[in-house]
C-alpha cells in the first residue's frame, strides 16, 4: 500500500472550491512535487493530509491512517512544515530544536544523523534568535524541526518561497538526502524549475490535478512542436504572434517567446520567413525542448 | 513513551518561561503592574479620613472645651485650622471648603457639663460629600463620647437611648481592608487570565499552533504546559501583594496563612481556566486582549464588591455579581484575613470557585480545536 493515498478529495470554503475531487498516490520513498500557482489548492491539500483540515468529501490516508479518523496516529508519523515560518522567533536555533524534539518525545541526539548536514550549516548561529535568521536559514531550521522526530512522511508546503537561489538549491539537495533515508516527501512549490528535481510531479490548478507523471514523462507528453523565438522587441512580436491564425499559444519566458502552432507543416524556416515578412527581421527561431512550465501552460490552457 | 511524558510537558513549560523572560514588556506587566496598582489604590483611591480640617466655634472658652478640642486634634483625624467667633462665620467657612466640619460648644460648657450633667455640642458637617460627612460625624461622636466618660460622665444621660456604634473588624474604617483583597483579585484575574489568553492566541496568530497541532501533543498537554508558568508567576504575585499589604498598609493577618494561600491558589486556577476559555474563542491577540479587558477587568472592578458594596446594588446586579469569580475570592479572603475565620466560613466560596473552574475547563476542552478553523 502506498504511503500517501488521496482519493476524490474535495474541499470548499465559503466562496471558493479549493479542491474539486482530486486523486493521486505517492509511492514509498518518493520525492513527490505538487506544482501549481498560488491559489491552486496546494496548501489546502497539504493541510488536509496533515490532519489540520477536514475534507468535505473523499478520503486520504497516510501509511494506512485515515486523515480524519486516525489523526492521532498521523500526528506521530508526519513531519509538517507550513508555508509561513512557524517557529518561535524569540527562542534561539538550539532552543527551537530542543523544544520540537521534546514535543515529539525525542532528543536532538537521537536522530542527529538525519539533520546533521542541515544542522551543520546552522551550528554557527545556534545561539541566535530564530527571528534574526535569514530567510534561507529559517527554512533550514524549520526543516530540521520538522525532521527531528524522524517522520515517515514529510509534508512541505512551499518551503522555498521567498528564499534566495543558492539556499533553494541547498534545500533541494537536502531533500534528496532525506529521500535516500527512506522518507517519503510531498513538497509543494510554485516554482516550475524545481519540478525536474522531483521523482514525480502533480500539476495542480484551480483545485484540479492536470497531470501526474515524472517530469520527463510530462514533457514527453507535450503534444506539439515548440519554437523559441528571440527578438529585441519581444512584446510587440508577442502581440503580433497572438493575432496569427497558425499560432496556438505564445508565452513570454524571460527574453524568449515560446510558440506552438496548430499547423504541423510549419518549420523553423517558414516561421522565420513569416515573421520577417511582417517586419520582425532580426528574430531567431529554433526548435526547443519543452520545460515543465510549457507543459503546465498548455495543460492550463486546455483546462479553461 | 510513558517516561518521556514529563519531558514533553516540562519542555513546553520551559519554552513558555523563556517567552516570558525574553519579553521585557511582559515581564514589566507581570511584576511591575501588581506593585504599581497596589500602591495607586492604596494611596490615591482611599476613602478614609485623615487630617480633616475643622473649624471650632467655642462660645464657652473654658478649660473643658479646650481640652476636648485638643483631644480632637490629637486623634489624628482632625486638624482645627480655623477658630470662629460668631455663628455667621460657620457657613462661609464650610462653603469655602476651609473646613469640612464645624464644632460648636455652648456657653458655659464646663459648668453645664458638671452641674447640669447636660452640655451641648453642635457638629455641623459639609454633606456635599455625604460619605465623608457621616464618617467625620461618626469619628467626632465617638471621640466626644469617650471624652465624656473619661471625665466622669458615666451616669450622664444625654438621651434616653444610648447608641454605641462599634465598627467591628475594621474599627478605624480603613479602606486598605477593602482594596487589598480587591486589588489582589483584579491583578490575579488580569495577569493570569489575560496573559494565558494572549499567549495561546499568539501561537495561533504566529502559526506555531499549526505546528503544535501536527504533533503528538494532546490539547491538555498544550494547555497545561502553557498555563503552568503562569500559575507560578501568579502565586508569586499573590505573595508580593500580601506582603506589601502587610508591611506597607498594615493589613491584619488574623486567619490562617495556609488557608489564605489555598484560597488564592484556587482563585488563580479559576482565573487561568477563564483565560484558557477566552483563548479558545479568540483567534488573535487583540481579540483575546479585548475579551479579557472588557470581560474581566470591568466586572471585577464594578460588580465584585471591590469598589461598590454588593448590598447596595439593585437586585439584578446582585444576581449578576454572583456570577463574577472575583466576588467569591474577595469575600473569602476578607473572611480569612480580617475576621480571622477558618475553613468553616469559606467553604461555600471555595466550592463555588471550584465549580466555576470545572465549568470553564470543560467548556474549553470541548471548544479546543484539534484542527484549524
Amino acid at each position: 500500500m502506498n504511503p500517501i493515498i488521496v482519493n476524490k478529495l474535495a474541499k470548499s470554503y465559503e466562496k471558493v472550491n479549493a479542491l474539486k475531487g482530486i486523486s493521486f498516490e505517492v509511492e514509498d520513498g518518493e520525492l513527490f512535487g505538487l506544482i501549481g500557482p498560488d491559489g491552486a489548492g496546494k496548501t489546502t491539500l497539504i493541510r488536509i493530509l496533515a490532519s489540520l483540515l477536514l475534507p468535505d468529501t473523499g478520503k486520504a490516508s497516510l501509511v494506512g491512517n485515515d486523515v480524519v479518523k486516525d489523526f492521532h496516529e498521523i500526528r506521530k508519523i508526519v513531519g509538517y512544515m507550513p508555508s509561513r515560518f512557524s517557529l518561535y522567533t524569540d527562542l534561539t536555533v538550539q532552543e527551537n530544536l530542543e523544544f520540537f524534539a521534546g514535543v515529539f518525545g525525542s532528543t536532538i541526539e537521537e536522530n542527529y544523523y538525519l539533520i546533521k548536514d542541515i544542522y551543520h550549516m546552522l551550528e554557527p548561529f545556534k545561539g541566535r534568535l530564530a527571528g534574526k535568521l535569514s530567510g534561507g536559514m529559517k527554512q533550514k531550521l524549520a526543516l530540521s524541526c520538522a525532521l527531528i522526530h524522524k517522520p515517515k512522511i514529510l509534508l512541505l508546503d512551499e518551503p522555498t518561497t521567498g528564499v534566495d537561489a543558492v539556499s533553494r538549491k541547498e534545500f533541494w539537495a537536502m531533500l534528496g538526502k532525506l529521500k535516500a533515508e527512506g522518507i517519503t516527501i510531498l513538497v509543494s512549490t510554485p516554482y516550475m524549475d524545481e519540478a525536474s528535481l522531483c521523482d514525480r510531479i502533480a500539476l495542480i490548478d484551480k483545485g484540479e490535478i492536470l497531470s501526474v507523471n515524472t517530469p520527463k514523462g510530462i514533457i514527453a507528453l507535450f503534444p506539439q512542436k515548440l519554437y523559441g523565438i528571440s527578438t529585441p522587441n519581444s512584446f510587440s512580436l508577442l502581440n503580433h504572434l497572438r493575432t496569427l491564425p497558425i499560432c496556438k499559444d505564445a508565452f513570454l519566458f524571460g527574453q524568449e517567446i515560446h510558440v506552438t502552432t496548430s499547423n504541423s507543416n510549419i518549420t523553423c524556416e517558414s516561421l522565420h520567413d513569416l515573421l520577417s515578412n511582417s517586419g520582425f527581421t532580426n528574430s531567431t527561431v529554433t526548435l526547443i525542448e519543452p520545460t515543465v512550465e510549457d507543459c503546465f501552460m498548455q495543460l492550463m490552457g486546455n483546462n479553461r | 513513551m510513558n517516561n518521556s511524558k514529563p519531558n514533553k510537558f516540562w519542555g513546553f513549560a520551559l519554552k513558555e518561561f523563556r517567552h516570558i523572560f525574553r519579553d521585557k514588556r511582559t515581564l514589566l506587566i507581570i511584576f511591575g503592574m501588581p506593585i504599581a496598582e497596589l500602591l495607586i489604590f492604596g494611596y490615591v483611591v482611599t476613602n478614609e479620613i485623615k487630617d480633616a480640617n475643622i473649624a471650632i466655634l467655642d462660645k464657652s472658652g473654658d478649660y473643658l472645651s479646650q481640652k476636648l478640642t485638643s483631644k480632637l486634634a490629637s486623634s489624628g483625624y482632625f486638624i482645627p485650622t480655623t477658630y470662629l467667633y460668631s455663628e455667621n462665620e460657620i457657613e462661609p467657612v464650610l462653603r469655602s471648603g476651609k473646613a469640612k466640619m464645624v464644632v460648636v460648644y455652648e456657653p458655659n460648657f464646663a459648668e453645664k457639663f458638671f452641674r447640669e450633667k447636660n452640655a451641648a455640642i453642635q457638629i455641623i458637617t459639609d454633606a456635599s460629600e455625604p460619605n465623608t460627612a457621616s464618617l467625620l460625624a461618626n469619628y467626632a461622636g465617638s471621640i466626644i463620647n469617650s471624652f465624656a466618660s473619661e471625665n466622669g460622665a458615666n451616669e450622664l444621660r444625654s438621651s434616653p437611648i444610648d447608641i454605641r456604634v462599634r465598627m467591628l473588624y475594621n474599627s478605624e474604617l480603613k479602606s486598605v481592608f477593602m482594596f487589598v483583597p480587591g486589588t489582589m483579585a483584579l491583578i490575579l484575574m488580569l495577569l493570569t487570565a489575560m496573559m494565558t489568553a494572549i499567549s495561546i492566541a499568539r501561537e495561533k496568530e504566529l502559526g506555531t499552533m499549526e505546528v503544535l497541532l501536527v504533533s503528538p501533543l494532546k490539547p491538555s498537554h498544550i494547555v497545561l504546559g502553557k498555563v503552568l508558568p503562569y500559575v507560578g508567576l501568579a502565586f508569586i504575585n499573590a505573595l508580593v501583594i500580601l506582603f506589601l499589604g502587610y508591611t506597607v498598609f498594615d493589613l491584619p493577618m488574623r486567619g490562617s496563612l495556609a488557608l489564605l494561600l489555598l484560597v488564592s491558589f484556587v482563585f488563580i486556577i479559576l482565573a487561568l481556566s477563564l483565560g484558557i476559555f477566552i483563548s479558545t474563542v479568540s483567534k488573535t491577540q487583540q481579540v483575546a486582549m479585548f475579551f479579557s479587558m472588557i470581560g474581566l477587568m470591568l466586572p471585577t472592578m464594578l460588580l465584585s464588591g471591590f469598589i461598590f458594596p454588593i448590598e447596595n446594588m439593585p437586585l439584578v446586579l446582585q444576581w449578576l455579581s454572583a456570577l463574577m469569580p472575583p466576588r467569591w475570592f474577595i469575600s473569602a479572603i476578607k473572611t480569612i484575613m480580617i475576621k480571622g475565620e477558618g475553613i468553616a466560613y469559606v467553604w461555600k466560596e471555595m466550592l463555588i470557585m471550584i465549580g466555576m473552574i470545572v465549568f470553564f475547563l470543560t467548556l474549553s476542552i470541548k471548544k479546543f480545536k484539534v484542527r484549524l478553523s
